[in-house]
Parts: C-alpha cells; structure tokens; sequence
C-alpha cells in the first residue's frame, strides 16, 4: 500500500476508534471529567493548529486567539440568530455547516492578516498578531448585535465527544498529510533558513501565508466548538492570555512536534483541574494550584528546554524498538 | 543529575493524576449539607469573588455554631474560576457531579453566572447567584424563567434607574455626562438604563464616552466632559478606574460630583491620595455599613473580628445568599433539589443585611436600594431608593 493510502487508513482506523470510545466515555464519566475530556481536546486542536504556523513555518505569532474568537463568533451568531436550536440529523448538519463557516472566516482573517504582515519577521511578526488579536477582541467587545461586551448568551450545546475528537482526528491528518508534501518541505525550509531558502527558489511567503491560513482554520472551528459547549463566549476569553496558553503548549509540547503539543494541551489544560482535590501532607493545593502550574512550566523549561517530545520521533522510536536499522532521511517521500 | 531530577517531576506528576482520580464516589454522606460556591478566587475580578466567599464562609460558621440546618452540618465547597468562563463551566460542573452539592451558590460577574446557568439547569440544581446584575441570568433570552436559578441582588436596569432617579429628584442635575467602561458588561447596562431613565424624567445626557478597563489615563475623555460642562458625570464602572478617573478629573478642574454604583464598593475606593478627589460623590449600593439597625451591626463587627476589615457589599450579599439557602432548606424540610427550588422561589420577607428579600416571579430579588455619599473617604448612608 503506498503511503498516501496508508494515511487515508489511519484516519478510518481514527474514527472508528474515536467512535468506539466515544460510548464507555460517555457512559463512564460524570459531566465534569466529561467537561474536562471536551476542554482537552479543544485545546489540542488550538495548539496542533498553532503548531502549524509556531512550530513548523518558525513564525512567531501571538494572535491565535483571535482566530479562535473569529471562529467562535461566526458560528455562534449563525447557530443564535439565523439557524435557532433544532434536533437529531439537521442539528448535525447545521453543526457542521456553522464550523466550517467559522473556520473559513478564520481563514479569511488569517489570510487578510498574513499577507501585509508576513514580510516581517521574529518579534516583529508577534506583535504585528498581537495586536491583531487585540484589535479583534476590542472590535467584538463595540458590536451590540453580538452581545457587546458580556457576548453571546444562551448558545445551544452541540459539542459533542465525536465532534470535537473527529476534527482533531481530521487536524492530524492534515498536518501529518501536508508536512510530508512539498508544502511541508516548504514550511520546514522557511523555519531553518528564510535566507537559504528564497536563494534557491522557495516563495517563503506563500508557505507562511498558508500555514497561517490552514491554523486560522482549524483555530476557528475550535473557537466554534467551544462556543457550542460553554454556551457563552464573550470577548474577554479571547484576550492576549489565551493567546499565550496556546504559545505555551506548542512551547512545552516541542516545536514542531505534533504529538508533543497534543501531549502539553492535554497536561496543561488538565493539570489546573487535577489540582483542584489534591491534598500533600496535609496542605491543600486548591489555593495556589497556578502557582503550581506555573512552577511545572519553569522545571520543565529548565530541564527539557526542547520541549516535552521536542526531539522525539514516533516512526524511529519504532524502528528502534523493533531493532531495524535507521534509514537515511533523505529516501522519505 | 538532570535525568533523575526529570524523572522525580514525571513521578510527581503521576502521582498528582493518580491521586486525582480516586474521588467522586461519596455522595452519600448524609451527615452534611453541602453548598458550593464557585468565585473568582484569581483573575481580574478577584476582590469580589474573594469578598463573597468571606461572607459567605462567615454565615456557614454562625449557621453550624447554631446547630446547622435540619440537624446537619453545613459543609462549603469552595472552587475558584479564574475569571473565566472555561473555568465557570468546570468549576460549576465539579461541584454539581464530583461533590453533589444540594444548592450551587455564585458567581459575581453575569458571564460567568451565565455559564452556569444552563448546568444548574440541565442537572436540575437550584443556583442561588449573589451578585450577578444582569437580567438575563434568571430569565433566558426568549423570555422563558430560568426554573433552578434565583438571585439575591437587585438587576442592572433597577440599579440604573434608582441613579437616575436620584440625580433628577434628590441632586436636582439637569445636564449629566456618561463614562462607561465598555470592557464591562455591567458598566454598559448601568448606562444604558441610567440613560433612558434620565432623558425620561426630561433631563438631558450631554455624551457618553467609554473608556476600557485597565486603561489609566482618562483624561481624553475627560476633557471632552469638562467642555459640555455637566452638572454631574455618571460612571458605572468598578473602583479600579474609578479612584484614577476622579483624580483626574479633579486634575482637570472638573468640580461636579461622581456617580456610581455597586462596583465602586471596595475600600481601595477612597485610599491615600484618592481620599480628597472622592469627597461629595455618590452611589448606589446593596446596604450601608453605617447602618445601626442590631442586625448590621451584629454582621459588621463579626466581619471585622473574622478578617480584619469592613465587609463590602459582595460580602453582605454572600452572607445573605448563604442564609436564604439555609432558610429554604429548613422550609423544605429535606435536601431533594425540587424541594429546595420551591422554597426558594416561595422566599418573601426575608430580613437580611441587604434589606428585605422577597424572591419575585421573575427570580429576582425584591428590594430597595441605598444611596452612599463619600464623605471623608467613609462611604455615609444618604437615602434609600424603593423601586
């Protein structure tokens, strides 16, 4: 089987596993770790997709959620003021037609903001989508249609288990899919010499521009799964701290590493909950349970700098264990 | 060195996961009542999510020391929400799954009581906000009464016109300047009623700026109100910006008292060189710490013996929460959260530190509202406002 197809396979093998898993969650676990499980796996498609553009293109943006709160207003105002709640089959559909409508004005923001600001680079890029995730923020707080400042109230709950796990699924695959064409390439040329790469012929700025495009994506289809499991979302939440929590994650799980980011959003966004009930000689973590969780990112950054699976490949760990001989890297297509 | 370092963190690491996991399976201890309360414990609108819990945590103790309610023990489950609404929903959730509390006390900020809203809702937990101002938290937006959620505060449109009404009749302005702060969902409502209350009555509002919580420096706006000339400004927003805004506007020249409302509550309000820019400025509030009544009194100097300070409005507020829940409690006789609903939706006259509660169709509190001048930096009982 040739390697495309291989990749067609793990993402049927993706959800059918997503779907068997789906009944002895929702069976099993209360409503709060069940809140919890959702919260992580929107997360993860926040980070993978911050991945995207921090971690594989090498451009240092601090405006994803921006995108996320772009998203999460596209599909919450369509669900409240065009569509209204509805049930079983046109629930779904409708479901998936707003997020993707979210995503796709995420994309389109990501592609306005791109393509004047992706001439700059380093820190000028980061406040360049700084800014632009505040400029979005504010602009959203100033619009009373979309509830002004306390936001959008009372949305439906449509966010479900196999929603949000079977568009991370769709997530990986992407990115798994893009890194080995030529389009992966093109990111991983622009992140380890911009310079090297235009002298031979790489438009750097189109790779940049479509890695911004595709993250903007898939933040936005998260800021619409969020925005249909909290049913409120307000500008507040999507301020320059959410922002840097995702930073965070794509930072701690690795650069680059996808399964290292999706392994930092799960820990990050579980760990403050997890704090909550643990008790250490006698001392209640509740009370400075951030502390805890800021003191965690200092150790690790200190002792694994590159990251939590920076340096971690899956397919040579493999190979390693099953004691073949490592291939040369350049055969890989 | 670093190996084994790293691997004692990956330890502790699992060993927090693993001794997390084994919670949750005791519902059944029927010798306590359990109430929890999710707040800001951290986060931009911590002092009041911290005030609340202080009052509240005070009437549990006075509560438990009489006996309890029903015979049992009342135990407060307190969890912390960041000022998030991510924070809300799995704050609220834990306590309503994890720790199977019979009533879900909190928020201070309408958002987030929002959040929780449709949990107590959709797990049938009565949910008792102490607090949260804005209309929609017990009414949804189709209109439709929120059947588990009640409040023990008065609304953002009440509060709104009471200021209105008290600047038209008992200061006699006639030309007042608005400044909202338009991060602030609570800032914009106030205004907003404050407005159509006031051009009602046939006085006029000259503008209506906005300014952005965190800002510090006002003056802009500031100087475009001085030039209108205004017999007084209106500014809803909450004690942070407000002590800066009266500094400056004093700067300026600008003589014509500030008001305000529940949000200026905090003694930070009139501290150190703020004391003087806040003399003869008014707002409208839940209760006054002045107020000689036994009961007050009784409820101030037991604050101040517990923590150290005078409780503000957020305290009373959580303390009064705390005893309506157990009034409704004794009334229904048990914990089962239908029961419970009902007497709370059945509260009427319910002598509190906040005035009296009567719960109305609507799940609102019924009461009046208070008028505080500053004067000397104390905040001094001026008038009440029925509504």
């Amino acid at each position: 089987m040739s390697r495309k197809h291989r990749s067609y396979l793990y993402l049927l093998i993706g959800f059918a596993a997503i779907i068997g898993l789906s009944f002895p969650f929702e069976a099993g676990l209360n409503s709060y770790d069940m809140r919890i499980v959702i919260n992580v796996g929107i997360s993860m498609i926040l980070a993978a997709s911050l991945n995207l553009i921090n971690g594989f293109t090498g451009q240092f943006s601090l405006g994803h959620a921006g995108f996320m709160a772009i998203g999460a207003y596209t599909a919450s105002a369509l669900t409240t003021m065009v569509f209204g709640t509805t049930e079983g089959t046109t629930q779904e559909l409708l479901f998936l037609v707003v997020l993707i409508a979210g995503g796709v004005s995420a994309a389109i923001a990501g592609l306005l903001i791109g393509i004047p600001s992706l001439r700059l680079k380093g820190d000028y890029l980061a406040i360049v989508t700084l800014g632009f995730g505040e400029i979005i923020r504010v602009v959203l707080q100033n619009i009373e249609p979309l509830g002004g400042s306390l936001g959008i109230s009372g949305i439906p709950r449509y966010t479900t288990f196999i929603w949000t796990f079977g568009i991370l699924a769709v997530l990986i695959f992407v990115t798994e899919n893009l890194m080995r064409s030529t389009y992966g390439r093109g990111f991983l040329a622009t992140r380890d010499d911009e310079i090297a790469a235009e002298s031979v012929g790489v438009n750097t700025t189109k790779y940049k521009v479509t890695a911004f495009v595709v993250g903007a994506f898939f933040a936005g289809i998260a800021g619409g799964l969020y925005g249909h499991y909290n049913s409120l979302i307000r500008p507040l939440d999507f301020g320059f701290l959410k922002s840097v929590e995702i930073v965070v994650m794509v930072i701690l799980g690795g650069m680059g590493s996808t399964w290292g980011v999706l392994l930092a959003a799960a820990l990050l966004t579980y760990l403050p909950e997890a704090l909550r009930e643990v008790e250490l000689f006698g001392i209640k973590f509740r009370d400075f349970r951030m502390t805890i969780y800021a003191l965690s990112l200092i150790l690790l950054m200190i002792f694994r700098p590159q990251g939590l699976l920076g340096d971690f490949n899956a397919e040579e760990f493999i190979r390693k264990i099953r004691g073949k001989p490592k291939k040369p890297a350049t055969t890989e297509t | 060195m670093y190996r084994l370092i790293t691997l004692l963190f990956a330890g502790l690491l699992a060993g927090i996961m693993i001794s997390c996991g084994g919670n949750g399976g005791n519902e059944e201890e029927s010798d306590v009542i359990k109430i929890g309360h999710f707040a800001s414990l951290q986060g931009d609108i911590a002092t009041f999510g911290q005030q609340t819990d202080k009052g509240i945590k005070l009437a549990v103790e006075e509560i438990n020391a009489n006996g309890g309610v029903l015979g049992k023990q009342i135990q407060l489950i307190t969890e912390d929400t960041r000022s998030t609404t991510q924070d809300a929903g799995l704050a609220a959730e834990k306590l309503i799954s994890n720790d199977g509390v019979t009533v879900l006390l909190g928020e201070v900020a309408s958002s987030l009581s929002l959040v929780a809203a449709p949990i107590a809702e959709r797990e049938q937990v009565p949910m008792l906000t102490p607090s949260s101002t804005n209309p929609e938290v017990t009414v949804d937006k189709n209109g439709n009464v929120r059947k588990y959620v009640f409040r023990v505060c008065f609304i953002d449109p009440f509060q709104g016109k009471v200021m209105a009404k008290f600047a038209k009749e008992n200061l006699s302005t006639q030309r007042i300047a608005i400044l909202k702060d338009n991060a602030n969902d609570y800032s914009v409502g106030l205004a907003k009623n404050f407005r159509e209350t006031f051009e009602a009555m046939g006085g006029e509002i000259l503008a209506e700026q906005a300014f952005e919580a965190k800002q510090v420096d006002f003056k802009s706006q500031l100087t475009d109100i001085r030039d209108m000339n205004p017999d007084a400004i209106y500014v809803p927003g909450y004690y942070t910006e407000v002590s800066l805004i009266a500094e400056q506007a004093r700067d300026l020249g600008i003589t014509v008292p500030l008001l305000g409302g529940d949000g200026w509550d905090s003694p930070e309000l009139t501290k150190g060189k703020f004391k003087e820019a806040l003399e003869g400025c008014y707002f409208s509030n839940h209760y006054s710490v002045e107020d000689t009544t036994a009961k007050v009194k009784a409820f101030t100097e037991k604050y101040d013996q517990s923590y150290g300070e005078l409780p503000g409005a957020m305290s009373a507020l959580g303390y009064d929460a705390m005893y309506i829940v157990a009034d409704a409690i004794t009334r229904a006789g048990s914990t089962d959260s239908e029961a419970v609903t009902k007497a709370l939706s059945e509260t009427k006259d319910f002598p509190g530190i906040t005035g009296n509660i009567t719960i109305d169709e609507q799940h609102n509190a019924e009461k009046s509202a208070v008028v505080l001048m500053i004067k000397e930096g104390k905040f001094t009982y001026f008038a009440t406002m029925e509504p």
